[in-house]
């Protein structure tokens, strides 16, 4: 997975949910927030969804609306890269495994999808064997094969050039993955995945990777029939393997699903095919979208929360704040201390900028505890592998002056010059910024905010690690999501030191401790889950020993509940309602 | 002719300054289309399939043989046909601009036309009356609203009318509604929208006909065709009215050419799927063709509703007649 670029999949979806919040609301919603958790007869109450499921019904029928105030990447199982695309796909497209609809992290845990059991690893991890459940069909009736997964694996890591918004951790992981060309050039296929017969198909990989089931949980994996495959065309005749298919698609306007009179229950204990149509409205004003979510009309795709006046809005009225869940959004916000640029390639230096950020004001800047709960380790609470410590713990998470003037000491400096960026069309990040200068200001360090556009971010500005020296930028504000819930999927991009790039580099610390770079390599290859987990919160204290991050806050999103039935938010989709089963309310 | 020539010189200087305005070079113009980690050869390939590779004359001669006769892109495995007249055809959503477009006008015009009648209809009528009886109640009263109107912008009336006439008095439909579907519809979910741009446009021609109606009632003529026993109504509109709408073409031929080019803000804030939330889209994703598309459209749009004007001068004002 060296040097790949950044895993925006759920970083995109913080612009959204960053304009969303604003520090003005602050004081209202932390008022509201110490009111107790509203258990009226009529709701579920405050945050139910995130402990289990709400409205849980069997009730078939009806018109599920959901609503969108962006168009997605694509429909096309494999070339998105949005965790709401993951979510909403799987309707559609099968993958070989994906997560089991259930609250908060046990939404983390794998269940096998359109296989019939988690994958059988041999060779030490380094191959991946996985059985079709038997009797699938595609929505015309024909049969699902193994194949077909080759070929959906195919068409949507090695195309660069026609399949391009997905991302490819296959064609990095697979032998031979990069000299394959892609099914459209190469109609021979790639040798190391194989399908010995129907509904066999195995994959060999030029590394141990003991997570490989979490990578087949991507849409990447559901089966696209080659003969029915048009290539970036196909989003518009999208072959349905899943419980719904099809009915009409309008490209930035709407989509409408039906139910797939081909998909057998018996073939899938996951879904329970509910509603008779289910309609996807695209570039829906996002107040009205909220307005639609508490008139009971619709769901908010993006499940990226509610905007700002809307927040304010049910936070102050108890009966609707019942209907509100506030839950983790798999996501760290952190500010990165960059280790080679003087003097903060001394550890007491950046310790001193530890102790010295008062985390209260950065969470009020954020949007207060409703948008994110102080943060004192890399990986958030929601996922695989996070484990509690706070090594630099100073009072009510409020700073440390004299410990943090200690280190400078430590460190031979009494004052530091130094820059600090944040992207400038994300108004809370620019806010959380502002609120630690004035933190490093009283203990004698003075950092100089610099903005950047977000979507140079990485590529122009902060990823380039030549134009950070040379700016003297030691601070960079950054947001972190993983691309699958557990402790390598979410450390490997941000520590590893192997992975720094010129440009386009995630690991903004330009961290590169081979104690770290070991672990994260043997934790891959590591077998059964509690060792591996062990060692990502290992990974997490070294990394906090080293004082090369300062984590800020666990990210949050405040859900509206929509008036539907079987809600739950899932910390494998950032906290999102898992929309496999949800279902139309008897209003 | 001269039309025709405004539109080429609009379409040329698009073609050569936009690309330059977003800052960018072929290479990564092609690499958005790419994604991650895409290797140099991926991106030549893609600079080849959009012809990005090639000198920007022979682009722009690409662009305009397209409109006549449609160009073909290749796209690996497939080839998309975009048919004339070909717009351009958007990389990003794989879809040729043109169906796009005229997909999407009917919204746009629908959107346009409806708050046009409205806001020509109470602007001139509030004018007249305010001019008729200056100073009086009614036309402070109005000129206040009016000058209210004006300053409010659109995402706050837009969203107030939302939450006021579709959620808390649900009087009005909240999905548009093709006029061809059903008329009653189309106009109940149009309706809120409409109003809110109306009360936009509205105060400037009240105010635009009540300065030129107080000059013109004030002429020798009017005396005269008083004095000439004619009816007080009369006198109004056939003699001051019309003396006083000259303005009010040229500036209504302007506002309603420049809308139907797509009404940016009010489009995104009533969650129509016009030409103008197109261009938002299209910018977001920093997606040239359509931006394009729109942008010649727009200027189609302007350029015609200057030409109507110049013909209804003629029609109101028979000094501007020729012979």
């Amino acid at each position: 997975m060296e040097g790949n670029p950044p895993i925006m999949r759920r970083s995109a979806l913080a612009v959204i949910a960053a304009i969303g919040s604003a520090s003005l609301l602050v004081a209202g919603c932390s008022k509201a927030d110490d009111s107790k958790d509203d258990t009226g007869t009529k709701s579920a109450g405050a945050n139910a969804a995130t402990k289990g499921i709400v409205n849980a019904s069997d009730k078939k029928g009806g018109t599920l609306t959901y609503e969108l105030s962006d168009v997605p990447d694509s429909f096309d199982p494999g070339n998105t890269y949005y965790a709401y695309m993951y979510n909403f796909s799987r309707l559609y497209a099968r993958p070989l495994m994906t997560f089991e609809p259930g609250a908060g992290t046990k939404g983390n845990t794998l269940v096998p999808d359109l296989a019939a059991s988690k994958g059988v690893s041999s060779d030490g991890g380094k191959t991946w064997t996985y059985k079709l459940r038997s009797g699938l069909k595609y929505q015309d009736g024909s049969s699902i094969t193994s194949a077909d997964v080759k070929y959906a694996v195919e068409r949507s890591n090695f195309s660069r050039d026609v399949l391009s918004l997905g991302p490819n951790y296959f064609q990095q992981l697979l032998v031979g993955g990069d000299k394959y060309k892609g099914p459209y050039k190469d109609k021979k296929g790639l040798d190391s995945i194989e399908t010995p017969d129907a509904t066999t198909i195995v994959f060999h990989l030029k590394q141990a990777f003991q997570e490989f089931d979490y990578l087949v949980a991507a849409p990447q994996t559901a089966p696209v029939p080659q003969s029915k495959d048009n290539g970036v065309d196909y989003v518009k005749n999208i072959v349905s393997s899943g419980s719904y298919q099809f009915q009409s698609y309008s490209e930035g306007k709407q989509a409408v699903l039906v139910r797939n009179k081909n998909w057998d229950a018996s073939t899938d204990p996951l879904r329970k095919q509910l509603p008779d149509k289910i309609v996807v409205n695209l570039k829906v004003n996002p107040d009205t979208i909220d307005k639609d979510v508490l008139a009971g009309d619709a769901i908010d795709l993006a499940g990226s929360g509610v905007q700002a006046a809307t927040q304010a809005q049910v936070l102050t009225d108890a009966s609707k704040k019942a209907n509100t869940d506030n839950t983790y959004g798999g996501r760290l916000v952190y500010m990165a201390i960059n280790t080679k640029v003087k003097p903060f390639n001394n550890v007491a230096c950046r310790k001193a900028v530890e102790y010295a950020i008062d985390k209260v004001s950065v969470q009020t800047a954020e949007g207060g505890p409703i948008r994110g709960d102080v943060a004192s380790t890399v990986l958030p609470p929601d996922i695989t592998g996070y484990e509690k410590s706070d090594v630099y713990a100073t009072d009510g998470n409020k700073g440390d002056v004299t410990k943090a003037k200690d280190q400078l000491k430590a460190c031979g400096k009494t004052t530091i010059n130094t820059n600090i960026t944040a992207r400038s069309d994300r108004p809370t990040e620019v806010d959380a910024a502002t609120a630690i200068i004035n933190s490093l200001k009283k203990v004698g360090i003075n950092a100089t905010l610099k903005q950047y556009p977000s979507g140079k971010y990485f590529t122009d500005y902060a990823g380039v690690p030549k134009f950070t020296e040379k700016q003297n930028v030691g601070l960079i504000m950054m947001q972190w999501g993983a691309d699958w819930p557990s402790g390598y999927g979410f450390l490997q991009q941000i520590l590893n030191g192997k992975a720094i790039g010129a440009s386009g580099n995630t690991n903004l610390s330009q961290y590169n401790n081979s104690k770290v770079n070991d672990m994260l390599s043997t934790s891959i290859a590591t077998s059964g889950d509690d060792a591996r987990n062990s060692i990502y919160a290992q990974i997490d204290k070294q990394t906090m020993d080293d004082a090369v991050i300062v984590p800020l806050t666990y990210f949050k999103v405040l859900l509206a509940r929509p008036k539907a039935t079987n809600l739950v938010s899932t910390a494998a989709f950032s906290g999102e309602y898992d929309y496999l089963n949800i279902g139309v309310a008897s209003k | 002719m001269i039309l025709l020539l405004v539109v080429s010189a609009v379409t040329f200087a698009i073609f050569f300054v936009l690309p330059r305005l977003a800052g960018q070079t072929a290479d990564q113009l092609a690499q958005q289309y790419i994604g991650k980690s895409p290797s140099k050869a991926d991106i030549a390939a893609v600079k080849h399939n959009l012809g990005l590779d090639q000198p920007v004359y022979v682009q722009y001669w690409h662009f305009i043989k397209g409109i006549v006769t449609g160009a073909t892109y290749d796209l690996g495995p497939t080839t998309a046909h975009c048919s004339a007249p070909c717009f351009g055809y958007s990389f990003k959503t794989h879809q040729a601009v043109w169906p796009q477009l005229t997909s999407r006008m009917p919204v746009t015009l629908s959107l346009a036309a409806g708050a046009a009648v409205l806001w020509l209809v109470s602007g001139v009528v509030i004018g007249v009356i305010s001019a008729l009886k200056p100073r009086s109640v009614f036309d402070r009263t109005f000129m206040g609203v009016a000058l209210a109107g004006v300053s409010l912008p659109m995402f706050f009336t837009g969203n107030l009318a939302i939450l006021l006439f579709t959620y808390t008095w649900p009087v009005f439909g909240r999905t548009y509604v093709p006029l061809t579907e059903n008329p009653a519809q189309w106009a109940n979910t149009l309706f809120p929208a409409w109003c809110s741009l109306a009360l936009l446009y509205s105060a400037i021609y009240a105010r635009l006909t009540r300065s030129g109606m107080l000059e013109t009632m004030n002429e020798d003529y009017i005396r005269t065709a008083r004095a000439k026993g004619l009816r007080e109504s009369k006198v109004v509109v056939r003699h001051g009215l019309r003396a006083a709408l000259t303005p009010i073409i040229t500036v209504f031929g302007m506002d309603l050419g420049l809308l139907l080019g797509g009404a940016v803000i009010t489009e995104t804030v009533f969650s129509l799927h016009g030409v103008g939330q197109y261009a938002v889209q299209a910018i977001d994703d920093n997606d040239l063709p359509p931006i394009l598309g729109v942008t010649l459209l727009a200027a189609f749009f302007v350029v015609i509703a200057n030409l109507l004007v110049d013909l209804l001068y003629a029609a109101a004002d028979p000094r501007v007649r020729l012979s």
